[in-house]
């Protein structure tokens, strides 16, 4: 489900991981905002950039990009017909407009852009050390802790689901359009809330009975290397470039 | 630290799961120090319910709880006895919540007051001691079932527990796993209860075995080497003699 991918040696792999947090932070605010095609060019450039150097997998990264677009294509069905604007042309009575065409392409090209950055980010640190990572740049305990229970439960639940969805199969259970599926759909779901609960309660007292007083401790140390300062002096260089080009425009 | 120290001391306890009839009743036990006792009894006798009221994961409704001669009531009498029981669970997913096997096996220690350094030796040296070497970055929910259970065993004894609390350890277990189970119980000088239905391990390995029946604590069955011959009908893999 969620893994760390590319085990090799590359930069952005030995950077330190509350400077790639930050980083891509920073950067995901900027594109969010800006609205000129140029820039959102250039961000996508720098995405491609970034990912191609941490060495992700095409496949993995394909993988990864299709969920997104997915929902980019549903924005391309509706956007530019339903947005007001000179027409570009006509598909039987209905109107495309310039505008319309134009927002579709911004939003596309805005979220390929982010989810490039952030594959490059998980592609190339563990989860914990994500996780520990938060934790150091004053991210609120609770947050830091959902996310790694998170992560380490969903597989067990994950689990959970196949046996429950099995034990209907082998007792000849086939999804139709009736009564009787969504009943038994809504007992599944039921069931797995249930025994999630049950767990979260079991895991809490295995935690209460090995000392736990509210706090998770980290093994790994984090410190700033040289590297580390040459990244965010030239991130932060081409962040501010992105948002001084889009600023611009107003003006 | 005498020999015969009373370590856990039930006297007249009840105890029943809201809406529910009694799971223990008027039950008293007592756990001396290197006393190995097993315990057995049909599913829902309260086996689990009484390993949690020792740990203050539950509270009686009525009786008395002395652990190491303190009485224990309030969570924070639990939080000391807790330092020094260890729990083993019966579903090692419950246990193993860290994404990594050395940060779940360094996580006790840390509790304790341990500085990092010295919570990493302790657990690279328990799960050496356990023939775990290697395992220190393996990913957890990776683990097969009998790694998890070993691993939930490490992150137990890397509190330095008195007293072992043992919810089920085989069950689900291959032969090969069971028998390095027994080989670290028989070599560890510990006290401990041992949940289990398998008479054959029990007998191996504790000195004494309790059955648990109506929410009570029955007979003490003290153990009796006796030989037995019988014919194998399934070959020898069914068991084997020593």
């Amino acid at each position: 489900m969620i893994e760390e991918l590319s085990n090799g040696d590359s930069l952005i792999q030995s950077l330190d991981p509350r400077v790639k947090i930050v980083l891509v932070f920073l950067f995901s605010i900027v594109v969010a905002v800006s609205n000129r095609l140029p820039v959102l060019m250039w961000a996508l450039a720098l995405g491609l950039l970034i990912v191609l150097s941490a060495r992700v997998p095409a496949k993995e990264l394909l993988r990864r990009l299709i969920p997104v677009n997915m929902l980019i294509v549903f924005l391309w069905l509706f956007l530019p017909f339903t947005f007001a604007g000179k027409p570009l042309f006509y598909i039987g009575s209905l109107p495309v407009t310039r505008e319309g065409v134009m927002y579709a392409a911004s939003i596309s090209i805005k979220s390929n852009a982010m989810m490039l950055m952030l594959i490059a980010l998980v592609a190339t640190t563990s989860i914990f050390t994500l996780g520990h990572a938060m934790h150091e740049l004053g991210i609120p305990k609770k947050i830091v802790h959902l996310f790694f229970f998170t992560f380490r439960y969903i597989h067990v639940i994950h689990r959970e689901y196949v046996r429950l969805l099995n034990s209907m199969k082998i007792r000849g259970f086939k999804p139709k359009n009736s009564l009787h599926t969504y009943r038994s759909f809504a007992y599944m779901v039921g069931m797995l809330l249930i025994r999630s609960l049950d767990r979260a309660q079991r895991v809490h007292n295995a935690m209460m009975c090995r000392g736990y007083k509210g706090k998770l401790y980290s093994l790994s140390k984090f410190s700033l290397k040289g590297r580390d300062v040459i990244s965010i002096v030239l991130m932060l260089a081409v962040i501010i470039v992105l948002g001084v080009l889009e600023w611009k425009k107003m003006n | 630290m005498e020999k015969n120290e009373l370590i856990i001391n039930l006297e007249d306890i009840a105890f029943s799961y809201p809406g529910g009839t009694p799971v223990l009743d008027m039950l008293n036990f007592k756990l001396h120090r290197s006393n190995r006792i097993g315990l057995m009894g049909p599913n829902g006798s309260g086996k689990t319910t009484l390993v949690h009221l020792i740990m203050g994961l539950l509270k009686p409704s009525a009786g008395r709880i002395e652990i190491f001669k303190k009485s224990a009531v309030t969570e924070k009498d639990f939080r000391k006895v807790r330092g020094k029981i260890g729990l083993l669970f019966q579903d090692a997913d419950d246990q193993l919540f860290s994404p990594t096997v050395l940060e779940d096996v360094a996580f006790g220690p840390l509790n304790l007051g341990k500085s990092q350094d010295e919570a990493m030796d302790i657990a690279r040296n328990t799960l050496k001691f356990l023939g775990l070497e290697g395992f220190e970055d393996r990913i957890t929910y990776k683990l097969s079932g009998g790694e998890k259970k070993l691993v939930s065993l490490a992150t137990i004894l890397a509190m330095e527990p008195e007293v072992l609390l043992l919810d089920e350890p085989i069950s689900g277990l291959d032969d090969k796993t069971k028998a390095t189970l027994k080989n670290v119980l028989l070599d560890l000088d510990l006290s401990y209860i041992l949940i289990s239905h398998e008479i054959d391990f029990l007998a191996d390995i504790t000195d004494s075995i309790y059955t648990m029946e109506n929410g009570k604590i029955l007979i003490d069955q003290e153990i009796h080497v006796h030989q037995h011959v019988h014919a194998h009908p399934h070959g020898a893999y069914a068991h084997k003699h020593k």
